[in-house]
C-alpha cells in the first residue's frame, strides 16, 4: 500500500454487550479508492460501517480521518468531516418528499460540488418526481434517493452499507453503473457487500472478513476466485489465523 | 345566552384550549414525550408573570415580553439535560419524569405562593366586548386569544414545512438515527423542538391567566383538557390541534347551555365518544410510512 490513508482504523473492537462483533480490525482506505469489505452474514461488515460512521462506540482502537483522530466525535460530527453513510435498509424520512430528504442531506454537509442539481442531472427521474412522499417509491428508487442524501453532504468518504440488499440484480447493475460518475471528485468509497462478484468489479481494493476478524485483505486481481471463496466461508489454507 | 351565542362563545374557548394543546402535540409528535408537567408548567407561567410583572408594568400584556422567551430557553436547556436523559432510558422513563416535575412543580409553586387564586390584570381589556347583535357579545380577550391560537399554530406548521430547521425537526421525528446519519445534530434540533413547545406552553399559561384565576393545582386539569384537544383532532397533527380545541370548547359551551352543571362533562363524553368512534381523531396526521 502506497500513500497516505485517508481513511484508518487501527486495532478496532467492538463489543455488543457479550457479543464482540470485532475483533481487533485494521482498515486503511486510500484516497479516491473504491475500497470493499465483503463477508459472510454476521462477518462484522455492517458493525465496521456503523462504527466507522459513529453509530456504535469502538470497545478499543482508532479512527482517524487525514490523520485526525474522530475516535470520540458523533455521528453529525463526523458528517461535517466528511464521512457519510447510506445506511443498510435505506433509512429515508418516509413522511418527507423526495427534495425534502436531499436538502436535510445538504443542510449539515460539507459544501462542494454536489448539490441538488448535480443529484437531480446524476438520477434524471428524480428531478420530475421530487415532489413525491418517499415512502410511495420502490425500493430501487429509495435506495438512489438515499445514495442522493448522502452525496449532497459532499463526503470525502462515502460509506455504503449493503445497497444491493433486497434490490433486483438488474438494478442492482444499474446502481453501480452509476458509481464512476459519483467518483471524478477526490471522494473515497467504501462499500460493504455481500455480493462477492459485485464488489470485486468495482473495488481497487478490499479486505474480507469473518467472525469479526479479517481472514484476507489485498486487490482484487492479487487472488483466485477459490482464494476469496475460502476466505469468505472459512476454510482452506487462505485462513489466517 | 342562546344558541348562536354558545356557538360563538365555545369556538372562542376552543382557541384556549387548542393553545393549551399545541406544546403538547407538538412535544408528543416531534420528541417523542408524554409531557405530563404540561398543564403544571402553564401555571408555572402565570406564576412567573405574577412573580416578575411587578418590577415591569401593571398590565400583564408585558409579560408576553419576557415570559415564552424564558421558557423558550428553559425547554432548550430542560431537554438537554433531564428529558434528553430520560428518553435514552426509554419512553416510560419520560412519563415518570414528568410526572415527577408536575408534583415537584406544583408544590414548589404551593411553597412559593400558597394555595391562593391569582389572576393577571390586564386592566379594562379583560371585560370589554363587542356586540354582534343583543344576544351575542365578543370579548376581545377571547377573541384574541382565538387569533393567537390560530398564529401559534400556523406559524408552527410554517415553520415545521419550510425552514431548514423545521425540516431537521421532521427528519428526527421520523427516524433519529437516519436523521443523525444524515448529519443532523439530533439533541440540539430536539432542544429546539422543545424550546418551541414551551413557547407556546407559557403563551397558553399567560392566556388562562387573564382569563380566569389560577392556583398552583390547576394544571392538573388543564393537562386533562389539552389531552381531549390533541385527541379528538388526532395526534401529531397541528391543525387537529385546532379543531379538536374548538370541538371541545363547543361541547362544553353548549352543554352549559342545556345545563349549567353539565359542560365538564358533555366536553369528557364528546372526547370519548370520539375515541371510541374515531380513535385516529378527527384530522388525523401525515399517513404514517
Amino acid at each position: 500500500m502506497s500513500g497516505t490513508p485517508v481513511l484508518k482504523a487501527t486495532d478496532l473492537t467492538v463489543r455488543h454487550g457479550q457479543l464482540t462483533a470485532l475483533h481487533a480490525v485494521n482498515i486503511a482506505v486510500q484516497p479516491g479508492d473504491v475500497f470493499a469489505v465483503v463477508g459472510a452474514n454476521g462477518a462484522g461488515k455492517s458493525t465496521l460501517l456503523r462504527t466507522l460512521a459513529g453509530l456504535h462506540r469502538a470497545t478499543t482502537g482508532t479512527i482517524t480521518l487525514d490523520g485526525e483522530d474522530i475516535t470520540e466525535l458523533s455521528t453529525d460530527q463526523r458528517v461535517r468531516r466528511g464521512i457519510v453513510l447510506v445506511p443498510e435498509g435505506r433509512r429515508l424520512f418516509p413522511s418527507m418528499t423526495i427534495e425534502e430528504n436531499l436538502l436535510v442531506g445538504a443542510a449539515n454537509g460539507r459544501r462542494g460540488d454536489w448539490t441538488l442539481d448535480r443529484v437531480y442531472d446524476l438520477f434524471s427521474w428524480m428531478r420530475d418526481r421530487r415532489k413525491e412522499k418517499t415512502s410511495h417509491l420502490s425500493g430501487g428508487e429509495q435506495q438512489v434517493v438515499s445514495i442522493g442524501r448522502a452525496l449532497v453532504a459532499n463526503p470525502r468518504v462515502l460509506l455504503l452499507d449493503e445497497i444491493s440488499l433486497g434490490l433486483a440484480p438488474v438494478v442492482v447493475q444499474r446502481i453501480y453503473a452509476t458509481l464512476p460518475k459519483m467518483l471524478d471528485g477526490d471522494m473515497t468509497v467504501l462499500i460493504v457487500e455481500q455480493d462477492v462478484a459485485q464488489a470485486m468489479r468495482v473495488a481497487a481494493g478490499f479486505q474480507c472478513l469473518l467472525e469479526g476478524r479479517t481472514t484476507l485483505e489485498g486487490k482484487p486481481s492479487d487472488h483466485t476466485p477459490e482464494q476469496i471463496e475460502a476466505a469468505y466461508f472459512g476454510f482452506g489454507p487462505a485462513v489466517a489465523s | 345566552m342562546n344558541w348562536v351565542n354558545a356557538i360563538a362563545q365555545g369556538l372562542l374557548l376552543g382557541g384556549l384550549f387548542a393553545l393549551f394543546a399545541c406544546g403538547l402535540s407538538l412535544l408528543f409528535g416531534v420528541v417523542g414525550i408524554i409531557n405530563l408537567a404540561h398543564g403544571d408548567l402553564a401555571v408555572l407561567g402565570g406564576y412567573v408573570a405574577v412573580a416578575l410583572l411587578p418590577s415591569v408594568h401593571t398590565n400583564a400584556l408585558w409579560a408576553l415580553l419576557f415570559v415564552p422567551p424564558m421558557f423558550g430557553a428553559f425547554g432548550y436547556v430542560s431537554q438537554r439535560t433531564l428529558l434528553q436523559r430520560s428518553l435514552d432510558s426509554g419512553p416510560l422513563t419520560t412519563l415518570l419524569v414528568t410526572f415527577g416535575l408536575s408534583v415537584v412543580l406544583q408544590n414548589a409553586l404551593l411553597e412559593g405562593f400558597s394555595a391562593d387564586s391569582h389572576s393577571l390584570s390586564i386592566g379594562k381589556l379583560a371585560t370589554e366586548a363587542f356586540h354582534v347583535s343583543s344576544k351575542i357579545s365578543i370579548s376581545f380577550l377571547r377573541l384574541g386569544i382565538l387569533i393567537v391560537a390560530v398564529a401559534v399554530l400556523a406559524g408552527v406548521q410554517l415553520f415545521l414545512a419550510r425552514t431548514s430547521t423545521g425540516r431537521q425537526i421532521r427528519a428526527v421525528a421520523d427516524d433519529g438515527e437516519a436523521a443523525a446519519i444524515a448529519g443532523v445534530n439530533t439533541r440540539h434540533i430536539t432542544g429546539i423542538a422543545t424550546g418551541i413547545a414551551f413557547v407556546t406552553v407559557a403563551l397558553a399559561g399567560l392566556a388562562f391567566g387573564m382569563y380566569a384565576q389560577f392556583a398552583p393545582t390547576s394544571g392538573s386539569n388543564l393537562l386533562l383538557f389539552a389531552f381531549e384537544a390533541v385527541i379528538i383532532g388526532g395526534l401529531g397533527s397541528l391543525w387537529g390541534t385546532l379543531a379538536g380545541g374548538c370541538v371541545l370548547g363547543l361541547a362544553q359551551t353548549i352543554g352549559a347551555q342545556i345545563d349549567p352543571t353539565m359542560g365538564t362533562l358533555i366536553g369528557h363524553l364528546v372526547f370519548l365518544a370520539v375515541l371510541a368512534v374515531r380513535p385516529s381523531g378527527l384530522l388525523p396526521a401525515r399517513a404514517a410510512a
